[in-house]
This record gives C-alpha cells, structure tokens and sequence, in this order.
C-alpha cells in the first residue's frame, strides 16, 4: 500500500488541477486573473498541465493599476508570449477617466480598492462567468473562510454568511444569469507551498522577487519602494537598502522586506524562519480589522 | 541542501477539530499553531490588540481564526475556518468546525475531507452530549482516525484515575461506532503539556503528544487502492495540427489503480476499450491512483463524456436508479416528501426525489426518534431517493469519492443537504434500535 503515495504538494497540485478542469467543464466562459505576481504564475503552470497538450481554453486578464513596478509588467509580457496565452488588460485608469472610479484623496492614492470597479467591469464585458484567482486561505483572516468555488451576486457581491458548503469533491457552480463565481485553486497552499512548488518546477519568476538593492522610504514599518507615485512626507527620506518584495502588488501599497535571499532556496529558508506573514508588509490590509473583509464583499479579488 | 528538499518527501494530514463551546479548541489549536511557527508576529500583535480592544483578560486566540467582522462582533465562529501548519515530517490542514448554529453542516462539511478528527472533552466534565455528537459525525463520515483528547488535566490534579475513567466510559459509548483506530490523550492545551511535548505532570501516560501522533498517524490504506473508478471529467481535444487525433479523458481517479494496457469497460454504455496511456501532471505515468488527477486516451474511439465513468471489466460499480443514503440536511427549508432535487454525484448531476424518509437520527443518543420523520436543519436521517439516471456508486463505507452525493435546490442552487450510500432499498429495515453507520 505504501506505494500509493503522494507528497503534500503533490496532493495539492493533483486537487489544484481537479479544480480547474472543474471550472473548465462547469462552466461557459472562465477567465484567469493574472498579476504577474508569483501565485498566478503558478496558477498559469497549473492550467496548463490540467489542459496539455491543449493550449490554455480560456484568456488571463490582467487589471492594471498603472502603478506597477516594471519588472512585473516586462514578465508578465514575457509570460505571455511564451504560454502563447491570450492577454486581456484593463485599466484603472479608464475606469477613472470614464468616471466611474475616482482616485483617493490624499497624499499617496491607492488605486488598490479602485480595482474593484475596473474588474467587475471586465466581466461584464466579456461575460466571464468563472474567474480564476491564486488567492490562497493562508494569506488573511477573511481569506480563511473562502470556498473553492465563491459565489458573487448581479452586482458582484461576496456574501460570506451565507456561503455554500462544500463536501468532499464535489464543487456547486450552480448560478442565474448576471451572477458569476470567482475559483481559488490554490485555497489549501500556503506561501511555503508556493515557493517548494516553484522550486520544484524551475518556474520562472519576476526579478523582484529576489534581494536587490533599492530606494526605499520607512513609513510605519512598511518599507515602500521609491516610484513615481510615492511623495515623501515631510520627515521622511528615501534610503537604499538590500529588499526583496514577498507579494507583487500595487506599487503603493505593496512593502517590500529587507532581505539577503538571492535563490529559491535561500527564499525557502527565509519563509521558513519568517516571523511576520507575506502581507503583513501590505498597507492596504493594515486600512482595518476587516479591510479584506470589506473589499472582499465588494467584489475584490 | 538537505534542509532544503526535505519538503519534497513530506505528506499530508487533513484533520478536524470540535468540541463544546469552553473546552479549550482555541487555546489547543493556537498552541499547535504558534509552538509551530505558523502564527506569526503580526498575527499575535493583531489578535493582542483586539483583545485589548474588547477589554478581555486573556489573549483570544478565536480571533485568529474569527476572521469575519461578524464573527468578531458577536464572538462566535459561523463557518468552518482552515488553518494550516507543517512540521518537518507533515503538512497538517485543520478544519476548525464550530459546534454552533449550523452545527451539522459545519461538521459534516469539516469532516467530509479530514483523515482524522480530535473531539475535545473537558476532564473535570467528562463525556458530555456534544461528544457524541461530534464523534458519531466522525464515524458516519468515515473518519478512521479518531484522538479523544482529554484537556485541561491541570484542573483535576493530573489525575490517571480521572483520565482513565472517561476512557473507559468513551469506550462503552465508541463500541456502536465504527471507527478503526481511536487514540486517548491527556493534556493541557493552557500548559501545553502533551500538546507538542511529552508531560512532566503525568509519568503514567506512555502514549506520544498528541504533535506526535498527527505527525506519526499511519494513513496510507485510507484510500480505496482496489476498486478501479474514474469519473469522467472533461474531455481533452487539442484541435491543433499537431495533436490532430489527440483525445483524452480527464479526472481525478476515485479509487482503485490503473495501468497502460488494462482492460476497461466504460459505463453506461458498457463499451469496452484498453487504457492506451495515462498522463499526470508530470508527464506519462505507468500507474495512476486515486486521487490522481490524470487524462487517459483509449485504444478504441468510443462515446465517453462529462459523466460517465471508467473502471475495470472484472469490477463494476453498482448502478441503480434506487438509493438508500443517510442524508445530513443544512437548510432551513425542511426535507419535502415526494420533493424533487439535484443530485451532485462525481461528476455527474441528474435530478431526484425522496421517495421516503425511514427513521431520523438522534444525533446527541445514536437512537432512532421515534416517529418523527420530518427532516430539519441540523438533522440527519436515513433516506430513499429515486434518481433520474442510473448512479454508477458504491456504499459510502466502501469509498467515500463514489459513496458520496450533494442535493442542490432547483431555484435558489443553494446546496441544501450531504448524502451517504448505504446501497439500494431492502425489503427490511435493521432491527428497530439500530442507527447505522453509513454502510451495511
């Protein structure tokens, strides 16, 4: 009997690829969301061992903030091209200059929440009524809660009191026209999960990722990287030291970590002995107790 | 490099964890969790400040798993919440199932996927309903693996008679259980004693922590290894120039063991064919098993799709229009007589409906309620299905992939109750006394 054995990965990639073949077949029309960030890049593996030799059956839609950091752009064009994947990007931007999202008041806007409104708009205009995400259960308190397949209402609304349950393998994508379900492959992964997994498939990842030395600016604790749209506060300076970012998000909100991790293994190592979660270097987390919470319901990823 | 990759051999273990509402499930899952690093420094200045906050005395570590803003508020837990956590020799994922409202629906669900269930009891309490509640739940799932843990040993003086006392009375009560391999441990979740290491406070207790035993719990033969089934989940057809004629079966083997070369019959048809080759996420395989998610091409071009399923010729399922299951049901809206559902079996729907409830469960007694078959929220009861199609099943004991369906309201597609096969109707119940354990 032991010969029937599976590691813990390889358990996960095996319930991973269930799923998305179970959203391929469930449902009309998926999409994948994709940051170009480490999660979705596994993501993009995945899809494409659950569907090879075919190539990838549905498009990655990227939701641009405009306030990226290059490198991350660069790769996910990269990305692209060699998946031969088709590529959706809307933009923040648009949505603001079609008035249907208004930037933040104040110093440094965050257009982190803004999203919301340029995604929803995406699935609706093409029709998606899946969306794949790499959110993982281990990442936020909210996030813990979530199914593999979450429902969202007409207006795109997460209603996490009254979530369906899900038993076994057996996955509900039941829905009435105008609602769709955003899917988590990766609910059971932990970052450490997403890190041996990238190990082990030599995947490659943006160079960010990886310690390099950068100008950054301490604001309370969150060490943000010096871009075009962050303005110092009065006080504040920017100084330049050896970081690694642990999550690729939107430049103004995402800290990176001081760090001296170069390779996979030495980011392996560094994760294990970690003493503060991935996005406790996330400004838009600290907002609130419930700042996931209250995105997530409006229809956050 | 060997700290590096030696994740590359660790396993996994999904366990579940209930008990009653001040027996210490927090404190005992926060101190698995801290003592292994996966609670981390933010995490324990968030959860002290909304301590604070709420001017409690103790650190609450709910708060880590109340995750939600209703939770918070109303201090108590509404759905099943995951945490997760490794020790160099496993990858645990816990399912924290809160014994509130939805109290079956957040067991069951919790359940549904564990290995192994630890129910808390209190040592100066003892044995109370909500054991045999929790441990019956276990046992109808199918859980093999059950760890009474006896907590708060501190407060009954360490005492070996004490501990040995509620042995003995779970014993008697586990005996109308099913459940193959159950482990006792005193201990203290407060003191962390027994916890991840041995106790100084109870020499008489030989067993290992109860870390241990979830690190060391042999769970290899869990799994169905001999009856062949693979449920077909999607087709895979390249359509490009290269892989003109290419077309694999795609889904995530149920039980059993398949090889290139083996003589397969696909159901319902009944068409024969040989399996040609199998392909994992790793590429070609010699042999796949269950849970596998793999694609299959066949020798011969038959009609297979979404639905129907593959296994081996000497080794067929049964297929039946007429199921008996122990139904568990979440909703409010009550189980309706002659009421017609959606039945969510593998990968495969089909409409039915309940041709009868026979008994209901007492699920705090392990008795039958005595004319009463109204089936609510919350209750559990042994039930006759008529189904639109064919169900390719076996008993729920014999493999729960195959054993287990969902029903799903026609309107709302709200997921309203969990099903167990226990086999086709008999002409005759069991004797009156007896609740049955999922499978005959």
């Amino acid at each position: 009997m032991s010969t029937y054995h599976l590691t813990h990965l390889a358990q996960l990639e095996h319930e991973a690829i269930f799923i998305l073949r179970e959203v391929f077949a469930q449902f009309e029309r998926p999409a994948l969301l994709f940051s170009g960030g480490k999660d979705s890049i596994v993501m993009v593996r995945l899809a494409q061992k659950a569907f090879a030799p075919s190539r990838l059956p549905f498009p990655l839609v990227h939701v641009d903030t405009g306030h990226n950091f290059p490198e991350t752009i660069r790769f996910r064009d990269q990305m692209v091209e060699a998946v031969g994947a088709r590529l959706i990007v809307r933009y923040v931007e648009d949505s603001i200059r079609a008035g249907r999202a208004q930037e933040e008041k104040g110093l440094n806007p965050s257009r982190n929440g803004l999203q919301t409104v340029t995604l929803l708009d995406a699935i609706e205009e093409f029709k998606f009524d899946a969306c794949l995400g790499g959110a993982r259960r281990d990442e936020e308190k909210a996030r813990a809660k979530e199914r593999f397949f979450s429902h969202r209402d007409e207006f795109g609304q997460w209603d996490p009191k009254n979530q369906r349950p899900e038993l076994w393998n057996l996955f509900n994508g039941r829905k009435h026209p105008g609602e769709h379900f955003r899917v988590f492959p990766l609910s059971n992964w932990t970052e450490m999960d997403v890190w041996q997994y990238i190990a082990q498939e030599r995947l490659e990842i943006p160079s960010i990722y990886f310690a390099h030395r950068r100008s950054v600016v301490n604001r309370s604790g969150v060490l943000l990287a010096d871009t075009p749209f962050i303005s110092l506060l009065p006080g504040e300076r920017f100084e330049e030291k050896q970081v690694r970012f642990r999550t690729v998000g939107d430049a103004t909100c995402t800290g990176a970590v001081e760090s001296s991790a170069s390779n996979l293994d030495e980011i392996i190592q560094e994760v294990a002995s970690a003493r503060v979660t991935e996005r406790g270097a996330r400004a838009d987390d600290k907002r609130s107790e419930t700042a996931m919470e209250d995105r997530k319901k409006a229809g956050y990823f | 490099m060997s700290t590096d990759t030696r994740y590359l051999s660790m396993d996994l273990l999904r366990f579940t964890t209930a008990g009653s509402v001040d027996d210490g499930k927090s404190t005992l899952i926060g101190r698995l969790l801290y003592d292994s690093k996966a609670i981390f420094d933010d995490q324990l200045e968030a959860i002290e400040r909304a301590t604070e906050q709420r001017g409690e005395d103790h650190l609450n570590l709910s708060l880590l798993t109340d995750g939600l803003r209703a939770e918070r508020e109303q201090g108590i837990t509404i759905d099943v919440a995951y945490r997760y956590f490794a020790t160099p020799r496993r990858k645990f994922i816990i399912a924290d199932t809160p014994g509130h409202i939805q109290y079956t629906r957040n067991m069951v669900t919790g359940a549904s996927t564990a290995n192994l269930a630890i129910v808390l009891v209190d040592a100066r309490k003892g044995i109370v309903e909500q054991t045999c509640r929790h441990s019956f739940i276990a046992a109808l799932l199918r859980i093999q693996h059950l760890v009474l843990a006896v907590n708060k040993m501190d407060l009954v003086d360490w005492s070996e008679d004490r501990f040995n006392e509620i042995v003995a009375e779970y014993k008697q009560f586990a005996s109308r259980l099913e459940i193959p391999d159950i482990r006792f441990i005193p201990l203290s979740a407060l003191h962390g004693d027994n916890v991840v290491d041995r106790s100084t406070h109870m020499p008489w207790y030989h067993g290992g922590s109860l870390l241990y035993t979830l690190e060391t719990v042999y769970i290899g033969s869990d799994l169905n290894h001999v009856d062949a089934r693979f449920p077909v989940q999607t087709v895979i057809r390249p359509n490009s120039d290269e892989h003109h004629d290419f077309r694999a079966f795609a889904g995530r083997i149920a039980g059993g063991v398949f090889k290139p070369g083996d003589d397969v019959v696909a159901l319902p048809s009944g068409i024969g064919s040989r399996i040609k080759s199998i392909h994992g996420p790793a590429g070609e395989l010699s042999e796949a098993f269950a849970p596998m998610s793999v694609a299959m091409t066949l020798e011969d071009n038959i009609d297979l799709s979404r639905g129907d399923m593959v296994v081996k010729a000497n080794n067929p399922p049964q297929a039946t229009q007429d199921i008996e299951a122990m139904l568990c049901w979440f909703s409010e809206k009550k189980l309706q007589p002659g009421g017609k559902y959606l039945l969510r079996h593998t990968t495969r729907e089909s409409k039915c409906v309940l041709k009868a409830v026979r008994y209901k469960v007492d699920i705090n007694t392990l008795h039958r309620k005595a004319g009463d078959l109204e089936i609510g929220m919350n209750d559990i009861g042994r039930v006759h299905l008529r189904v639109a199609h064919p169900l390719l099943c076996d008993s729920y004991q014999r493999n729960r992939a195959t054993g287990s369906f969902i029903l799903v309201d026609e309107f709302t597609h709200a997921t309203l109750g969990a099903g167990m096969i226990i086999g086709t109707p008999m002409s005759e119940l069991p004797g009156p006394g007896t609740v049955e354990m999922g499978g005959l």
